[in-house]
């Protein structure tokens, strides 16, 4: 990798306060993204500045019906965390099953939402379930925060301090993972909210994106037997040598079926 | 039988360091001064090289020296050979392009050796590497092997068609005749694909000049230092070979991709002389996707002739192979004498003729990957054969049966060169039958058709051909050296030995093997007998270790170097007991006059070599001796493999149920490594069926550069298997009867598996069977049913 | 440069490093612990599992700077006063090792996936053991060795 300044700040206003005075730094949070990309000189940060010094972004608390959940927080806290798994158990349980348990033990919430790697599984809970990005200086609808492959609302200098996600009434994420590198090939989260039925997908596109007719169909009737008849539209779905974008389609209906029928 | 000798299930020798971090690989070697090399390879799968602007990188940070094809070119180095002469029908040679090690003129695959830049730490070298500016020219590329002959994409000078050799075995008129007058002809079309051999650890090596004595040392991965050594003295010619030891240290895999002489290693160690530093190179894994040789990459059409009661009458093949755009260092011999000489497989079949047509890419260069060719013919001929079955309506172990070649045939000489010593096929099928519960299968699928799954079975049945030889035979057909063994064993006062082999260990467990075949021969202790391998200056010339030849070759050659220990021990002992040399008896370690209480210890007999105050006069003092032995014959493993598996028809997933693999492997000399050999092979098997494919684009640009994108099995893609290593029918001709068992399993395995995936769901899918092609096929079928109706 | 102090299997120990450097560039080269392996570039291998702070991790997926003040165990830390760990012992009993290469990191995770399971009171079982094992890759042993060491190695751990 380039060589690079490194910083650990103490909080996130140094944090802040030294990604404006870098204008080329980069934030590292659990690495398990960013490290694999200095190391292939994918990027060349003139500094990276570690997250991991600050105790405010490693906490799980609920706050009434809300789940909020530090950008710190490793995707082996999230998995195993009781808080977690009394509230919201398909979040515990898609956590649980991020990459490998090396990763999980290393990767982040906030890094891997901050990243919107088209083939993670965090971009599709954050969009089903509704929740609310916060920074350092603004929340941000969960559905707004991702806008492309790799991109973000976040602005220059933002930094990603939590995420809050409401209960659900019901919920669950199934994935079928890339045969190779174990991501999400196709990744669907379903959620029951109050406010009604969410489906979010992930892997199979540029970008998570929800599915408006599952909804719609899902919305009177949560179970896979609702989505019998629908198809997915392949047009714009990825397509690669694992699989094409008319697969993908078709997997996206068996896995968010396999979810529905687990949901809870 | 000796406590841990042959037979005994001992535990490893070489255990202990691994299993604490101790063992020691290349690149935990360091030698004080070393630099880093890091190498500038070609982005273009085929390109004219202008110039080389180095200037900026030698004005970087640490950097000691920087290198091209022009400074390779200017010291006179010849360069990398392949050392097998194939000939083509007509009697002409085999094509082979110049092999610079590093890229001269033109730049032929994405990976190629253009420059190496040599620094202080590895990371300026690699600064420095970008800092490097090559005036490409880009070329149009040709990747396919199937379309490289009318490609128009020359990748060599005067190599017409890109072709490298069209080559023959056979009896075509017979073949031609039997087809002619065939009750039926099954015909498959087959692609065997592309892999990259991914040993866990990369290609690293240490260059190592000393001026004071003008010798030098290589520390590098290789499975054969001392044809490392030959091919870098004579033919590569950095050093001469009797001052250039090579030391292959501990080596974490190699399946074939570290038998080969590789540019990295030559040129660390001319680098070395010419900066007068040790140079150390480390590829890292998309180094080693690059520029490992590949294995497999076969185009082939296969013909079976039949009489109307599935009797096999003749075969006929055609294959095109892919040879990369170099030739590796045994690559010729891959798709022509390891490959068409398995086409008889374990059958009878009378008249076989194929011919083969090797083609230059614009791709990795392609060798021997675990199995070599047999993989590739078994492959083909087990997908035949069952395609076969399911065309004359018999049941897919009936029509084998049918075909087998009976127990009372050997030594059988098969139609294309080879002559099988022993087997007996029926047995395997029968114990694989059981094994399997092959009779509870239709009960089987009619639980999974319940759950919604398609279930299907499959079979293999593999002929293997291991531990080349005899070498007069292999030297007339073109090799470039002979394929013997050595093995030295060398006592000490105190009784203990010293095993020094040939061959190489880089997982089999020879430290373990060895010196239980010593342990039994000697009747010396298991704990008492050390093998040494992998060091030129300390070893006997040897062969290394590919081919399943170890135990075969290496260990027959350790038999012998035995034997003569015993015969001069006996000499010994008649002096010391005072009785006829004729009348001592060697049995258990102890010397003993026939008839008589009177006996001697080994020990007490090597002592008197070495301590020779009471000894036979004129016999030389010291108890040492070193055997050479060269095959009169391959050995011939064989096995029956079935494949249970379920099939998802939503998603296209294959889940393997049950792997049952029944071998014939001779004698057996510890049963807990060969069966961990057998599930090593049959992952890679299994891998290669389901998940395995180096994709190169159109453009040549390797897709599946990285464990992202290249499947490799991991521990939730496969089962437990079941695993049976029958006693069978010992090699007749060597005194261990043994064979090999090294690449049974990747050979066996994938037809199985593509057999079943084809029982499933009633149509046939190319390798990997990928979930997205499974459920491909599945949809075409229903709509073809649906059409139908 | 960069000062970074860390504790390595029970010793503390303090270099002057860049920061670009890697924790298994920083165990192999600055410390001489060679039984960490670099496999991959792409953090899927495994062959670099380490412990750091109680959790295995691939150690050419951290830089060493991020490991201040942690408590780093490598597989020549694993045996306490010259007693091999039961996973140790394990792998040897069960052969599930061939070349070693991918060995030192595959019983680095397996005693975590071990300990993380007794401490949830999960039952181990074949299923779990080869899902546990997703981020380590071996290919020598087909999994079935390792799959039954680990087993074993649990029942004795």
């Amino acid at each position: 990798m380039y060589a690079f300044g490194y910083h650990r700040p103490g909080s996130v206003a140094d944090a802040v306060k030294l990604l404006a005075d870098n204008p080329d730094a980069k934030l590292l949070a659990g690495g398990q993204t960013f490290i694999p990309t200095l190391k292939q000189r994918l990027a060349q940060p003139s500094d990276v500045i570690d997250l991991g010094g600050i105790p405010d972004l490693q906490t799980i608390r609920a706050e009434g019906d809300r789940l909020v959940i530090g950008a710190m927080v490793k995707h082996a806290a999230v998995a195993k965390d009781s808080t977690v798994r009394s509230m919201i158990p398909a979040l515990a349980a898609m956590a649980g099953d991020i990459g490998d348990v090396q990763v999980r033990n290393r990767g982040t919430i906030g890094g891997s939402v901050s990243n919107n790697d088209p083939a993670a599984d965090y971009p599709g809970a954050v969009v089903a379930l509704g929740a609310t990005v916060t920074t350092d200086r603004r929340t941000i609808a969960g559905e707004d925060f991702f806008t492309g492959m790799f991109e973000t609302a976040l602005e220059e200098g933002e930094i990603l301090t939590s995420i809050a996600f409401p209960k659900p009434i019901a919920a669950a994420y199934e994935k079928f993972r890339n045969p190779a590198s174990r991501y999400a090939m196709v990744g669907v989260f379903v959620a029951k909210l109050p406010s009604g039925v969410r489906v979010a997908v992930t892997g199979a596109g540029p970008c998570v994106f929800r599915l408006p007719d599952f909804e719609a169909a899902l919305a009177s009737n949560f179970s896979a037997s609702a989505i019998e008849n629908l198809t997915v539209d392949a047009s714009g779905l990825n397509s690669d040598i694992h699989a094409s974008a008319d697969y993908r389609a078709h997997l996206v209906k068996v896995v968010a079926k396999r979810a529905l029928a687990k949901a809870k | 039988m000796a406590t841990n000798g042959i037979g005994s299930a001992v535990k490893r020798k070489e255990d202990l360091r691994f299993i604490t971090g101790s063992g020691r690989y290349t690149d935990d070697i360091n030698v004080a001064k070393q630099a880093y090399a890091c190498f500038v390879r070609s982005p273009h799968a085929h390109a004219t090289i202008g110039t080389i602007d180095k200037s900026a990188a030698e004005a970087m940070p640490g950097v000691i020296g920087v290198f091209t094809g022009e400074d390779v070119a200017a010291d006179g180095l010849g360069g990398l050979i392949c050392g097998w002469m194939v000939k083509s029908k007509d009697g002409s040679p085999m094509k082979a392009g110049p092999h610079p090690i590093l890229a001269h003129g033109k730049a032929r695959y994405v990976g190629d050796h253009v420059a190496v830049v040599v620094a202080e730490t590895y990371e300026q070298a690699r600064d420095a590497a970008e800092a490097i500016v090559v005036d490409y020219t880009p070329l149009p590329a040709i990747a396919d092997v199937a379309r490289s002959h009318d490609s128009g994409v020359p990748i060599h000078d005067d190599i017409a068609n890109n072709l490298v050799y069209d080559w023959e075995i056979g009896d075509k008129a017979a073949t031609d005749s039997a087809f002619a007058n065939a009750a039926h002809v099954t015909k498959v079309e087959i692609v065997n694909n592309r892999l990259v051999p991914n040993a866990m650890e990369p290609r690293a090596a240490i260059g190592h000049y000393e001026f004071g004595t003008d010798s030098f040392t290589l520390y590098t991965t290789s499975q054969n230092p001392h044809v490392a050594r030959l091919v870098i003295s004579a033919f590569v010619g950095i050093a001469p070979e009797h001052k250039l030891t090579v030391i292959a240290p501990d080596v974490g895999g190699g399946f074939g991709s570290k038998i080969f002489i590789y540019a990295e290693e030559c040129v660390a160690l001319w680098a070395s002389r010419k900066l007068r530093r040790p140079v150390k190179w480390t590829a890292d894994r998309t180094e080693a996707f690059l520029s490992d040789a590949h294995g497999r990459d076969h185009v082939s059409v296969a013909e079976m002739a039949m009489d109307q009661d599935g009797h096999f009458l003749a075969l006929r093949v055609n294959t095109k192979a892919n040879m990369g755009a170099y030739l590796s260092t045994f690559a010729s011999c891959i798709p022509t004498y390891l490959y068409a000489t398995l086409l008889a497989g374990q059958y009878k079949t009378p008249a076989i003729y194929c011919d083969v047509q090797a083609y230059y890419t614009n791709t990795a260069p392609v060798d021997a990957y675990r199995g070599a060719g047999r993989p590739e013919a078994t492959y083909l001929l087990e997908t035949l054969v069952e395609e076969c079955a399911r065309e004359m309506k018999l049941d897919p172990a009936e029509i084998r049966r049918r075909n087998f070649i009976p127990k009372d045939a050997f030594p059988y000489q098969t139609p294309v060169a080879l002559q099988y010593d022993t087997g007996d096929y029926e047995i395997c099928m029968e114990k694989a039958l059981e094994l399997a519960d092959y009779a509870g299968f239709p009960a089987r699928r009619q639980q999974s058709e319940a759950k919604g799954k398609l279930r299907g079975v499959g079979f293999s049945a593999y002929i293997e051909a291991c531990g080349i030889a005899p070498s007069a035979v292999i030297g007339s057909l073109g090799a470039g050296v002979g394929l013997w063994e050595s093995a030295k064993v060398r006592f000490s006062h105190t009784g203990k030995v010293q095993v020094l082999t040939g061959t190489h260990s880089h997982g089999q467990g020879h430290e373990t093997t060895f010196a239980q075949v010593v342990a039994e021969k000697l009747g010396v202790a298991y704990e008492d007998v050390d093998v040494i391998h992998g060091d030129t200056s300390k070893t006997t010339v040897g062969m290394g270790t590919y081919g399943s030849r170890s135990l075969a070759v290496g260990g027959e050659a350790l038999v012998k170097a035995c034997d003569k220990i015993v015969a001069k021990g006996k000499k010994i002992a008649a002096h010391l007991l005072e009785a006829a040399e004729a009348d001592i008896v060697f049995k258990d370690g102890s010397f003993s006059v026939a008839g008589t209480d009177k006996a001697k210890s080994i020990g007490e007999i090597v002592f008197a070599a070495l301590v020779p105050h009471n000894y036979p006069a004129g016999l030389e003092p010291g108890m040492e001796e070193t055997a050479y032995y060269d095959p009169a014959n391959f050995t011939y493993p064989s096995g029956v493999y079935i494949c249970e598996l379920e099939v998802d028809p939503d998603s296209g997933v294959t889940e393997i149920q049950r792997f049952t693999a029944v071998d014939d492997f001779g004698n057996v000399v510890n049963p807990m490594i060969v069966e961990g050999q057998v599930h090593g092979g049959l992952a890679q098997g299994i891998g290669q069926a389901l998940l395995e494919n180096a994709v190169y684009d159109e453009s040549g640009q390797l897709l599946s550069a990285s464990y992202m994108d290249y499947a490799m099995p991991r521990a939730d893609d496969l089962p437990s298997f079941v695993v049976h290593t029958t006693a069978g029918t010992a090699c007749t001709h060597n005194s261990l009867g043994v064979k090999g068992c090294g690449e049974a399993g990747a050979i066996g395995s994938p037809p199985a598996v593509m057999n079943a995936i084809a029982d499933a769901i009633g149509t046939r899918v190319s390798m990997p069977a990928t979930p997205e092609k499974v459920w491909r096929a599945i949809q075409q079928s229903k709509n073809l049913a649906r059409a139908a109706e | 440069m960069t000062t970074v102090s860390m504790t390595v299997n029970g010793k503390a120990v303090t270099k002057d490093i860049e920061p670009r450097m890697l924790l298994s560039t920083f165990l192999r080269d600055e410390l001489g612990l060679t039984g960490t392996h670099v496999g991959c570039d792409t953090s899927q291998c495994g062959c670099c599992v380490v412990h750091v702070d109680g959790d295995s991790v691939k150690a050419c997926t951290a830089l060493a700077v991020q490991c201040e003040g942690s408590q780093v165990t490598t597989i020549e830390g694993l045996a306490t006063n010259g007693t091999l760990h039961p996973m140790q012992e394990a792998f040897r009993d069960n052969h599930g090792l061939q070349c070693g290469f991918c060995t030192t990191g595959m019983i680095m995770s397996s005693v975590d996936l071990v300990k993380k399971a007794k401490e949830q009171g999960v039952t181990l079982d074949e299923h779990y053991v080869r899902d546990g094992l997703q981020g380590n890759i071996c290919r020598c042993t087909g999994y079935h060795n390792i799959v039954k060491a680990v087993l074993a190695g649990a029942q004795s751990m």
